[in-house]
C-alpha cells in the first residue's frame, strides 16, 4: 500500500528515462564533434517552431498513435504483436483498393469506407498469426515477424506487377481521385480563422487517431470485453476459471490490434501520399512498440508518447538537413529512448519506488 | 540435555523489516540441544522470515545468533551448513532426473572425480538408514519415488552435510497421515541421537504430539514460548490469533434432500494426456457436504476442474438431472455458472482472483456477464463498487476497501472475497477446493461457518481438501480418492484418521 503514487508511475518515470536518454544522446553528439545544445535547438525549432514543423510532427504522431494503440491493446492480453508493420502495409492495400476502385461522392464517406477496409485488411493479416497462436501454439512473436516479411513481398508483387499503371516508372499505384482527398489541418483550421501551414501533411486522420485513443480507453477500462482481455492478460488459468475463452480473447484482441495498425493507412496512404507507394509504412509499425512501451499501454500514454516520437522523427529529419550530424544519429536517439523507457524501465523504477517508500515511512 | 550445556541455538533480539513491513520484531529464543522445538503461527506471522535469517537467506537488521553458545555470523547458506544447520524446505530442492545418491552428493563432492564421493555417500547413507529408519533406495531416480521418500532425501542431504540442527518447514503438507507418522518417528530417532530439531507448522496437533517446547509467533512477534506438556491446543490457538477461537465447528446434522450432483464413470486426462481421474461415481445431495479426502495429486484437482468447466472430461455428470457438457462449447465456466454451480477454486491467486485487479473488479470475476453489472455497452463500475462494499461488510473483509488490489489483502481476506462472491450467488452446487489453504485461523473459522450456512440453506457442497481435520469437521460424508479412483466412502462419526489414512495411501477399504 505504501507504493508510489500513480502520477510517479505514469509521468515521473518516463520523464526521467527520457532525460537519461537525452543526456546520453548529448554525449554521443559531443563525441562526433557537434554541439548538443545547438542540435536540440534545431530539433525543437524544426519540429515545434512553426506550423509547418507541427504539421509534420503531428502527421508522424498520427501514424504512431495507431500503431502504438495496436501494440498496447495486444499487450493487455499479454500478446506481443510485432506485426504492426505488416498489418499497416495491408491496411495501405485496403485503402488503395477502396480509393481506386470505388467512386466516392465525398471525402468523408471515402474516409469511412477506406478506413473500414484498411482495418479489415490489417485485422485479416493479424488473424492468421492469432489463429496459429490460439489453436496451434505457434508463438505470436515469431509468426507476426514472419508475416511482416510476407506482407512486404505481397505488396511488392501487387503494387509493382498488378496495380502500377502501365508505363509508370514509380513503384506506386496511380494517384487517388481528387474526391477522396482528405482535408489537411490547414484546410480544417482555415474556416475558423486559425492559420496553419499549407505544406504540413497532418490531416483529418489525426482526429480519427485521437478518437481511437478515447475508444480504446473505453474498451480496455470500461467495457466487458476489455475486462476479459485484461483478466486473460494477467492470468490465463484465472481466465479459464472465469469461463473466458483463451482462443476467443486471443482472436478478438489480435483482430482489434491488427485493425488499428491497418487504420494507420488512412493517414500515410490516403492523407499524405494519396497513392500507395512501396514501403509507405516507414517502420511506423515498429515505432509503435516503443510508443506502447513508453505509454505503459495506456491510451493517454500512447497519445503522449506518439507525439514525442513524432517530434523525434521530425526533429531528426531537420537535424540531418541543417547539420553535419548524419541522419542515422536520430535512430541512435530513438533507440536510446526505447532502451531507457522499455528495456531499462526497472533501472529507473526501483530507486524511485524505494525513494517513495522511504519518504512514506518518514512521514508515518 | 543438562542445564549446563549452552543452547544449540539462541537468537537474541532478531529484527527484520521489508520496506514498511516489520516481519520480525525483537525475537529471542533458546533451543536446548537434543530437543524438538515447534514454531507455530499464522501465515505471515514471520516464521519463514525467521528461519530464512537462520539459514542465511536474509540478513537481520538487528540481533545476534549463537550456535552452541558461540556468536555466529550467517551470511549465506554455506555458512549455515558450516555451522551445522540443515534445512528441509516446504518445496523440495531436488534434481528430478538425478538419483537419490547424486542428489545427496550434489554440492558436497569431495573432489573433481565423482566416483569416490558417490561410494563414500553410499556407505554413509546405509549407516544413516540403519540408525534413523531413513530407508531410501540410493539408486532410485527422484522423479520415480513418492513425495514421502523425496522428503527423506532432503533430510539425508542435511545429515550427510553433518547437520546437528535440522529445520523443517511445514513438512507434513504433502504427506499422508501414515507418512507423517513415519516422519515423526524419524524425528524422534534423531532427537534421541542428540540432534536438535526446529519444526515449523501451522498444525496444532503436530506440535502437541512431537515437540518438547513451542514458540508462538503473531504479527512478527514471539508471543510466547512454553513447554508443550504444559499447554493445550486451545491455548496455543488463542496465542496465535489473539482471541478465543472455535477449533471444532458446531453444526447441526444434515438433512439431505434431492440429488443435485450425480457423477458416473468420469474420466479426466491432464495436459500431457495422463489419465488423472479413472472412472469416478459420486452423488451430492441438497443440504449435505461431501468431502473428498486424499493426498494432493490423486485426481481431486482435476475432478473439481472438470466440474467447474476448466478442463474437459469424459463420462456423465448430471446437475439436477440434466446432463452437463464435459467438452467443447457449453463446457466452460460461464455455462457452469449459468447452470447454478459456484466454484471456490483450489488456488485463489492463480485462479480465483486476478491479483492485479481491484477488489471490486474481482467481485465480478466469472460473473462479469451479470446484467446487474452492465450499463448500456459498458460495465457499471459504480454498481460493482456498491456490491463489493456490501459483500465486504457481510464477510468482514479487512480492510473494507473495494479499490485495493487483490494482492494487497492478506491470504485470509483474499479467500473471503472469493467465498463471498461464490456463496452470495446462492448456487445449487458449491465446489470448494482447499478453502483454508494459507488462511489464518480466525478466517478459517469464519469461512467454515459460511460453508455450513450455505449447506443449511439447501445447497449441495463438494469439498476437496488435503487437510484431514478440515474434511472430518466439515463433511457429512467422506469419499477418499487415491490414484484417480474413489477408495471408499465413510461417515465422519464412524471413521477415524487411521482408517482414512489407509484409504488415502491406497489400501482398499475391504483389505484394511
Amino acid at each position: 500500500m505504501d507504493k508510489m503514487p500513480k502520477w510517479a508511475d505514469v509521468v515521473l518515470i518516463p520523464l526521467i528515462s527520457l532525460i537519461l536518454a537525452t543526456a546520453i544522446s548529448a554525449l554521443v553528439i559531443l563525441g562526433i564533434g557537434e554541439d548538443p545544445v545547438a542540435a536540440v535547438k534545431i530539433m525543437v525549432s524544426g519540429a515545434l517552431g512553426s506550423t509547418l514543423g507541427w504539421g509534420y510532427t503531428l502527421y508522424y504522431a498520427t501514424n504512431f498513435m495507431f500503431t502504438g494503440l495496436a501494440v498496447a491493446v495486444a499487450f493487455h492480453a499479454r500478446l506481443f504483436n510485432i506485426g504492426g508493420e505488416g498489418q499497416a502495409m495491408l491496411g495501405g492495400l485496403g485503402v488503395a483498393v477502396a480509393c481506386l476502385y470505388i467512386p466516392w461522392p465525398h471525402w468523408s464517406l471515402a474516409l469511412i469506407g477506406a478506413g473500414t477496409l484498411a482495418a479489415l485488411f490489417g485485422a485479416a493479416w493479424a488473424a492468421i498469426p492469432a489463429w496459429l497462436q490460439a489453436r496451434r501454439g505457434s508463438h505470436i512473436v515469431i509468426t507476426t515477424i514472419m508475416f511482416n516479411f510476407i506482407a512486404a513481398s505481397v505488396l511488392n508483387y501487387l503494387v509493382v506487377d498488378i496495380m502500377r499503371p502501365k508505363g509508370a516508372r514509380d513503384t506506386a499505384t496511380a494517384r487517388f481521385p481528387d474526391s477522396v482527398h482528405l482535408p489537411t489541418l490547414h484546410e480544417l483550421l482555415a474556416p475558423i480563422g486559425v492559420p496553419f501551414s499549407k505544406a504540413g501533411p497532418a490531416n483529418v486522420s489525426l482526429l480519427v487517431a485521437v478518437a481511437a485513443c478515447l475508444l480504446i480507453w473505453l474498451l480496455i477500462w470500461r467495457s466487458r470485453l476489455g475486462y476479459e482481455i485484461r483478466a486473460y492478460g494477467h492470468s490465463e488459468t484465472g481466465a479459464l476459471y472465469a469461463g473466458i475463452s483463451p482462443v476467443r480473447i486471443t482472436m478478438i484482441t489480435m483482430l482489434i490490434s491488427g485493425g488499428l495498425a491497418g487504420m494507420m493507412a488512412i493517414n500515410n496512404v490516403m492523407g499524405e501520399a494519396e497513392r500507395l507507394v512501396l514501403n509507405a509504412t516507414e517502420e511506423a509499425g515498429f515505432i509503435g512498440i516503443a510508443v506502447a512501451l513508453m505509454g505503459r499501454s495506456h491510451p493517454l500514454g500512447v497519445f503522449l508518447a506518439a507525439i514525442l516520437f513524432g517530434f523525434l522523427y521530425q526533429g531528426g529529419a531537420e537535424l540531418a538537413l541543417m547539420t553535419q550530424i548524419p541522419s542515422e544519429l536520430i535512430v541512435v536517439i530513438q533507440a536510446l529512448v526505447i532502451l531507457f523507457t522499455g528495456a531499462l524501465d526497472n533501472m529507473v523504477r526501483m530507486p524511485i519506488e524505494k525513494l517513495f517508500v522511504t519518504l512514506g515511512r518518514m512521514r508515518a | 540435555m543438562t542445564g549446563i550445556s549452552p543452547p544449540a541455538i539462541e537468537l537474541r533480539g532478531i529484527s527484520k523489516a521489508f520496506g514498511p513491513v516489520q516481519a520480525n520484531k525483537d525475537i529471542s529464543i533458546q533451543v536446548r540441544p537434543g530437543t524438538i522445538h515447534g514454531i507455530i503461527g499464522e501465515n505471515g506471522a514471520g516464521k519463514s522470515t525467521l528461519m530464512s535469517i537462520l539459514y542465511g537467506f536474509y540478513k537481520a537488521d538487528k540481533g545476534d545468533i549463537f550456535i552452541n553458545g558461540r556468536k555466529t555470523e550467517i551470511h549465506d547458506s554455506q555458512a549455515a551448513i558450516a555451522a551445522g544447520i540443515g534445512m528441509v524446505f516446504q518445496h523440495f530442492k531436488l534434481v528430478e532426473n538425478f538419483t537419490v545418491l547424486e542428489n545427496v552428493v550434489l554440492g558436497a563432492e569431495d573432489g573433481r572425480l565423482l566416483r569416490p564421493s558417490l561410494a563414500k555417500a553410499r556407505r554413509i547413507l546405509a549407516d544413516l538408514a540403519r540408525e534413523y529408519e531413513l530407508n531410501v533406495d540410493p539408486d532410485a531416480r527422484i522423479d520415480q519415488i513418492g513425495v514421502g521418500m523425496q522428503q527423506r532425501v532432503e533430510i539425508l542431504k542435511a545429515l550427510y552435510r553433518r547437520a546437528d540442527i535440522l529445520i523443517l518447514d511445514e513438512p507434513t503438507g504433502v504427506l499422508t497421515p501414515a507418512e507423517a507418522d513415519h516422519l515423526f518417528r524419524i524425528l524422534d530417532n534423531l532427537r534421541a541421537e542428540g540432534k536438535t530439531i526446529i519444526l515449523i507448522t501451522h498444525k496444532l496437533r503436530e506440535i502437541m504430539e512431537t515437540t518438547d517446547t513451542v514458540s508462538v509467533m503473531r504479527r512478527g512477534e514471539m508471543t510466547a514460548t512454553v513447554k508443550t506438556s504444559e499447554t493445550s491446543p486451545d491455548e496455543l490457538a488463542e496465542l496465535m490469533v489473539g482471541r478465543k477461537v472455535l477449533l471444532q465447528i458446531d453444526k447441526a446434522p444434515a438433512h439431505p434432500g434431492r440429488t443435485v450432483l450425480e457423477v458416473r464413470g468420469l474420466h479426466v486426462r491432464d495436459h500431457q494426456g495422463v489419465e488423472r481421474v479413472k472412472g469416478i461415481d459420486l452423488t451430492v445431495r441438497a443440504g449435505e457436504i461431501l468431502g473428498i479426502a486424499g493426498v494432493a495429486g490423486n485426481g481431486q484437482s482435476e475432478l473439481l476442474e472438470v466440474l467447474g468447466g476448466m478442463r474437459s472430461g469424459a463420462g456423465t455428470v448430471l446437475l439436477n438431472g440434466t446432463a452437463l457438457a464435459l467438452d467443447g462449447r457449453g463446457a466452460d465456466g460461464q455455462a457452469r455458472r449459468a447452470a447454478g454451480i459456484a466454484h471456490v477454486p483450489e488456488d485463489r491467486q492463480r485462479e480465483g482472483l486476478i491479483m492485479e485487479f481491484h477488489a471490486w473488479e474481482n467481485v465480478a470475476f466469472g460473473y462479469h456477464h451479470d446484467p446487474a453489472y452492465q450499463r448500456g455497452l459498458l460495465m457499471d463500475n459504480a454498481a460493482l463498487i456498491r456490491d463489493t462494499e456490501a459483500k465486504m461488510k457481510k464477510f468482514d473483509v479487512r480492510p473494507p476497501a473495494p479499490a485495493l488490489a487483490a494482492r494487497n489483502f492478506s491470504g485470509g481476506n483474499q479467500q473471503k472475497i472469493v467465498v463471498a462472491r461464490e456463496i452470495e450467488r446462492n448456487p445449487d452446487l458449491l465446489l470448494v477446493g482447499q478453502p483454508t489453504r494459507g488462511v489464518d485461523i480466525g478466517a478459517i473459522e469464519f469461512i467454515h461457518k459460511q460453508i455450513v450456512a450455505l449447506r443449511d440453506q439447501g445447497a449441495a457442497i463438494l469439498l476437496v481438501s488435503v487437510e484431514l481435520d478440515e474434511i472430518l469437521s466439515l463433511s457429512d460424508r467422506i469419499a477418499v480418492m487415491f490414484d484417480g479412483r474413489i477408495m471408499g466412502e465413510r461417515l465422519p462419526d464412524q471413521t477415524d484418521e487411521q482408517e482414512l489414512g489407509l484409504l488415502m495411501a491406497g489400501v482398499s477399504g475391504e483389505a484394511a
